[in-house]
């Protein structure tokens, strides 16, 4: 083999690279987020959990166009209890803790979503209250 | 022919290294504004499109230009500029990817170009203006690449490739009319709302691109040995001097339907390039310098080109007059048109627009990017040239 | 999938309204749409305008407009006031001290910024020392949307506002360029840290996007009427309905009196008409 000196050190490189989050993690998994359930105890969603944990982007995606584009903005029952359509305006009336329901799992995925760009917590939007 | 990039005389490092610099403040600017916004631009809520946007339709121009040298060779078989057509082509791909750059940098939300792709909306311009920089983009450096390899080989490129040079020609023209059309299709923006951008756009582009490949091919003679030929150039600079002088003409109708017609929307963008417009007892001029020192450059630069002794013989004056024009042109697109538009804002303000040092570290930044490609890719040209000769 | 299903649950809807032939109830909420195609389907559609060849087209489902009566405004010189003030608070909309990169939906104008194409020589002086409210016109003809390369800004067909959706917008200004009224902002930083106070029903901008006055269609969908317009309740100052329903208030007014639009000639057909 040609060039066997470059060849094969810069091979071992590569290779600890590709795997390095492997060695920095020091073989340890993290433990599993454990996102806190609605403090008010309400125990129904708009769909079923299952659905909810994997597809909750999918069906915010859905809101969130049929409310601005189709002015669809009706209102969601659960139990007997109205919400408006969205993740403000719905999602947060029950889970109201982001930090400790959306940011959980969202931290342990490594996933950033832009919501909370424009959307505030109930945390956030009490922090400059409106006081009539 | 990749290979050739790689080996050079050290002053062809050195150029490299100074562009490289030039590219990596550009890039530190650009994290600036990525993180903050683009609040650090001098851009404002009645200016809303500064240098981003202007170099960015100056830079169309440019690329564009490389199809004066593409059509007369191609379609009427003039074969004096068989040896730089190819400099024509590789120009305009340097030029497109600056235009893209200067779009990324303009974004207020780049992460999110691609939804032009994810949501084609063909009444809007800027979707058509994307469509037609990607083509042109291709279907240089297919051409480019398919006829520099074969002229390499000496052989005939291969016959599929005339289709596509050929459309490239439609394509050149294109995206200047389109990018004209970002404008010219826009309700209340008097100075932008007039049918003859697009021609005008075409003809500043006609001058201001083959201006630049005359330097560049000065500069290629004294630095690569690389010799276009002195009848080539004499046609080039006939090319643009035909090209400016219509610009020009176009320039001077506009003024004359401003004043002659004595409509204040039609009068009040002209007035503020070039004498300063009054308003509420301050006079805005800020541009008034730069629009002169323009005006001076184009005819000087036009009055340099008609001297024979400067067309054949001075080569210094020659690259001079081609600078002088090239300058004049930018400010005249690169600067005026694209700010002036935004004077009076559709509520009769004034507010002017001075870009910030980031702001022009960006722009700098992205020149030399653009200047990096083109010297790369020349030096291909100019590689696979000297393999020919020897 | 889901799209599907809506859209025929959408046109089952109408087509049993007009089956069943019941009155058309136009409302400013989510089921005007469908309201106001049931009346087209069943042949009430109303009377073609008396417009010529160069008037406005024959109206077609519901325009949300409004009537801004600029005398009521002089007698009480605070209304604008409030009115701006109840929109900011609703929308969440930053304060910032800088023209360069100051956000506005309902803001104040002389009368020569708000129309420049008019005359105002010898204007009365009502009219000079004036300042008009000055909003988006939800056109009926937009070069914003026709301009914008993604769609984020649109007319929603069921009441001709135009809106914005600023999750898609790309911040490319293009819009911005082709309004002819400056009715549009551009968050050149992050618009939190130059808000007051949050409204918890709305949610904020952030840096990147274009956004401007959106007819308040979230509290529409409430039966709520505009922040603004609520703001003037009882004074007459700002009139909000339907342009294209024979028998709403703002049809009434602007059957009654003199009504000017902004710079019309440029064929956008503005929803937003004042009295001066």
């Amino acid at each position: 083999m040609y060039n066997k000196g470059t060849i094969i050190p810069g091979l071992v490189i590569f290779v600890l690279l590709v795997t390095s989050p492997i060695w920095f993690n020091g073989f340890k998994a993290a433990t599993p987020p454990k996102p806190e359930l609605p403090p008010g105890g309400e125990k129904n969603c708009v769909m079923p959990k299952e659905y909810m944990r994997d597809n909750h982007m999918v069906l915010l995606n859905q809101w969130r166009d049929s409310v601005l584009r189709e002015e669809e903005r009706v209102v969601v029952t659960v139990d007997g209890k109205n919400y408006r359509k969205g993740l403000q305006m719905a999602c947060m009336q029950c889970h109201s803790n982001k930090e400790k329901f959306c940011d959980t799992c969202h931290t342990y995925a490594d996933v950033n979503p832009y919501c909370w760009d424009c959307h505030l917590t109930p945390k956030e939007a009490a922090s400059k209250e409106v006081t009539h | 022919m990749i290979e050739k990039i790689l080996r050079g005389k050290p002053a062809y490092w050195m150029w490299l290294a100074f562009l490289g610099s030039f590219i990596a403040i550009g890039a530190a600017c650009y994290a600036r504004q990525y993180l903050f916004g683009l609040g650090l631009t001098g851009m404002s809520r009645d200016v809303s499109w500064g240098l981003y946007i202007s170099q960015f339709t100056f830079l169309v121009g440019v690329a564009a230009g490389g199809v004066m040298l593409v059509l007369p060779y191609y379609v009427h078989n003039y074969k004096v500029f068989g040896k730089i057509t190819i400099l024509g082509e590789f120009l305009a791909i340097a030029a497109i990817v600056m235009c893209m750059l200067f779009i990324m940098a303009d974004l207020g939300q780049p992460l999110r170009a691609v939804n032009v792709i994810l949501h084609p909306t063909p009444h809007s311009m800027l979707f058509w203006d994307m469509c037609v920089l990607i083509g042109y983009l291709s279907l240089n450096i297919l051409c480019g690449w398919v006829i520099l390899t074969a002229e390499r080989k000496g052989v005939h490129p291969p016959r599929w490739i005339y289709f596509f040079v050929y459309l490239s020609i439609p394509f050149a023209v294109s995206i200047h009319t389109v990018t004209a059309m970002l404008y010219c299709g826009l309700p209340g923006r008097h100075f932008w709302l007039s049918a003859i951008i697009a021609p005008r756009f075409l003809a500043s582009a006609f001058a201001a691109g083959p201006a630049l490949i005359v330097i560049a091919c000065l500069v290629l003679k004294r630095v690569a040995n690389f010799d276009a030929g002195k009848q080539a150039m004499d046609k080039l600079v006939t090319i643009i001097m035909y090209a400016a002088m219509l610009n020009t003409f176009f320039v001077l109708l506009e003024v004359f339907v401003g004043y002659y017609s004595n409509i204040p929307g039609h009068k009040h963008s002209i007035e503020y390039l070039f004498f300063g417009l009054e308003h509420h007892g301050h006079v805005y001029n800020n541009l008034v310098p730069f629009m002169w020192t323009s005006v001076v450059l184009n005819f000087s630069a036009l009055g340099l080109f008609s001297l024979p002794y400067v067309r054949r013989k001075n080569e210094f004056l020659l690259g001079l007059s081609c600078v002088m024009i090239f300058l004049a042109l930018w400010i005249d697109k690169g600067l005026g048109f694209v700010f002036a538009g935004f004077v009076p804002s559709p509520l009769h303000e004034i507010v002017e627009y001075i870009p910030t040092l980031n702001e022009l570290g960006i722009t700098i930044g992205v020149w030399a990017t653009g200047f990096f490609i083109l010297t790369v890719l020349y030096k291909i040209v100019v590689g696979v040239e000297h393999e020919i000769e020897s | 999938m889901d799209k599907q299903r809506r859209n025929f649950l959408k046109i089952a809807s109408v087509t049993a309204l007009a089956g069943i032939g019941a009155p058309a109830l136009v409302r400013l909420t989510s089921t005007a749409a469908v309201a106001s195609e049931h009346v087209a389907a069943a042949g009430h559609a109303p009377a073609k305008e008396k417009a010529g060849a160069h008037g406005e087209a024959a109206p077609k489902g519901v325009r949300l407009g409004m009537v801004i009566d600029m005398r009521r405004f002089v007698e009480n010189p605070r209304l604008l006031n409030n009115a701006i003030a109840a929109c900011n608070l609703v929308h969440n909309i930053p304060q910032i001290d800088n023209s360069k990169s100051e956000i506005k939906w309902l803001w104040k104008a002389p009368f020569t910024s708000v129309f420049p194409e008019q005359s105002a020589y010898h204007a009365a002086g009502n009219v000079e020392n004036t300042s008009f409210a000055v909003l988006c016109n939800h056109c009926d003809d937009p070069p914003c949307v026709r301009a914008c390369p993604t769609q984020a800004t649109f007319k929603i067909p069921g009441n001709g506002i135009i809106a914005m959706d600023y999750h898609r917008c790309i911040g490319c200004r293009f819009c911005m360029a082709a309004c002819p009224y400056g009715a549009r902002s551009f968050n050149w930083e992050d618009p939190r840290p130059y808000i007051k106070k949050y409204n918890p029903d709305f949610p904020t901008r952030m840096r990147g996007v274009v956004e401007k006055c959106n007819f308040c269609g979230e509290r529409l969908a409430l039966g709520q009427e505009p922040a603004c317009v609520e703001a003037c309740k009882g004074t007459g100052a700002m009139v909000f309905g339907d342009l294209n329903d024979p028998k709403s208030e703002i049809r009434r007014l602007l059957d009654k009196e003199f009504t000017i639009q902004r710079n019309a000639s440029l064929g956008t057909k503005p929803s937003v008409f004042y009295i001066v």
